[in-house]
């Protein structure tokens, strides 16, 4: 399980923690991210997992992270769509990884290993 | 997404609930089985008058796997008109494995074949993220509301500044929970119905002119 810090993720571009991330999960890793991905950069993960998907080898990946709070933000933020807090995620290989549940303030996981 | 996006889509909202648009272009959104082709047929047949359907139904998983529009179907409700166009999109998953459709009957080629068209029907519904006006977002209320699917479209739109309405779907079955799906998301206005029987599409079609109007 890979643990990745805020400060590291904050010097990354969002294709390179895209990258990371698959890179990682596909070779059975678990990773935490401290800060999380933004929406966007959620939604572009999931899409290159789609594209990387194959039979018996990579099944896809759980993800789970909590739902966005909103945080103070000026008028100019809210017309650039910012002002959302990123929580912390997890994200891991399908077969591996299971939520078992979920809510506002916890995440459980439960982790298979030797699939 | 860039910044001149964020600006223009930003601004875009703005102007929009400024200026009352009128027409607007709104994905059905949410995770395979929710029921978003039964309730695109329910819209298009209440309001589109020819009787045509968007797409098949079926209980096993990612039956829809194109993207489809259906255009300029005019809602009257509450005394204001608006007219949508609905694009009904394939489940977003974070997963696809061709064993789950074998479980369905199918053969090892066709549960392949499947998952394949399956993936590509995700990232088209990713796509079309980039050109809407709103997202119908239909969740199941008998199932746990706290999927990421959930979580990542309700951030995007956010993130968007573009307006979501939630559809607490399947509330004819014994063991739905809408309320559970309102205490998830506090923040977005809420429908509860049934697609199948064409239960509250009333409230539906009041909240779609309200909130997309």
């Amino acid at each position: 399980m890979d643990l990745i810090s805020q400060e590291k993720l904050e010097h990354m571009t969002s294709m390179e923690k895209i990258r990371l991330i698959l890179d990682k999960v596909k070779t059975g890793r678990i990773v935490v991210l401290e800060s999380g991905l933004t929406p966007d950069e959620e939604v572009r993960l999931i899409e290159m997992t789609m594209t990387e998907i194959r039979v018996d080898e990579f099944s896809g990946i759980e993800i789970e992270s909590y739902p966005s709070r909103k945080e103070s933000s000026s008028f100019l933020d809210r017309i650039l769509g910012k002002g959302f807090k990123r929580r912390m995620t997890v994200i891991g290989p399908a077969n591996q990884l299971r939520t078992v549940e979920k809510d506002q303030y916890q995440i459980s996981t439960k982790v298979s290993v030797g699939d | 997404m860039d910044v001149f996006k964020s600006i223009r889509m930003g601004l875009g909202s703005w102007l929009n609930r400024i200026f009352g648009k009128r027409r607007a272009k709104i994905g059905i959104y949410g995770p395979p089985n929710a029921g978003k082709t039964t309730l695109a047929n329910r819209i298009v047949n209440d309001w589109s008058g020819d009787g045509a359907v968007v797409g098949t139904v079926s209980n096993i998983p990612h039956e829809t796997r194109r993207a489809v529009r259906k255009e300029g179907l005019l809602i009257n409700s509450n005394g204001s008109t608006i007219q949508l166009d609905i694009v009904d999109t394939p489940g977003m998953a974070t997963k696809i494995d061709f064993r789950e459709f074998m479980a369905f009957g199918m053969s090892e080629d066709e549960a392949k074949k499947r998952a394949k068209e399956a993936t590509e029907g995700v990232i088209e519904a990713i796509k079309w993220l980039d050109d809407l006006d709103g997202v119908l977002l239909v969740m199941d209320s008998t199932e746990d509301p706290y999927t990421q699917v959930n979580v990542t479209v309700i951030g995007n739109m956010e993130a968007r500044g573009l307006p979501l309405l939630i559809i607490a779907n399947k509330v004819d079955l014994p063991n739905s929970a809408p309320s559970r799906i309102r205490a998830a998301f506090p923040q977005h206005p809420m429908v509860e119905i049934s697609a199948l029987e064409g239960k509250h599409l009333d409230v539906l079609y009041d909240a779609i002119a309200l909130n997309f109007g």
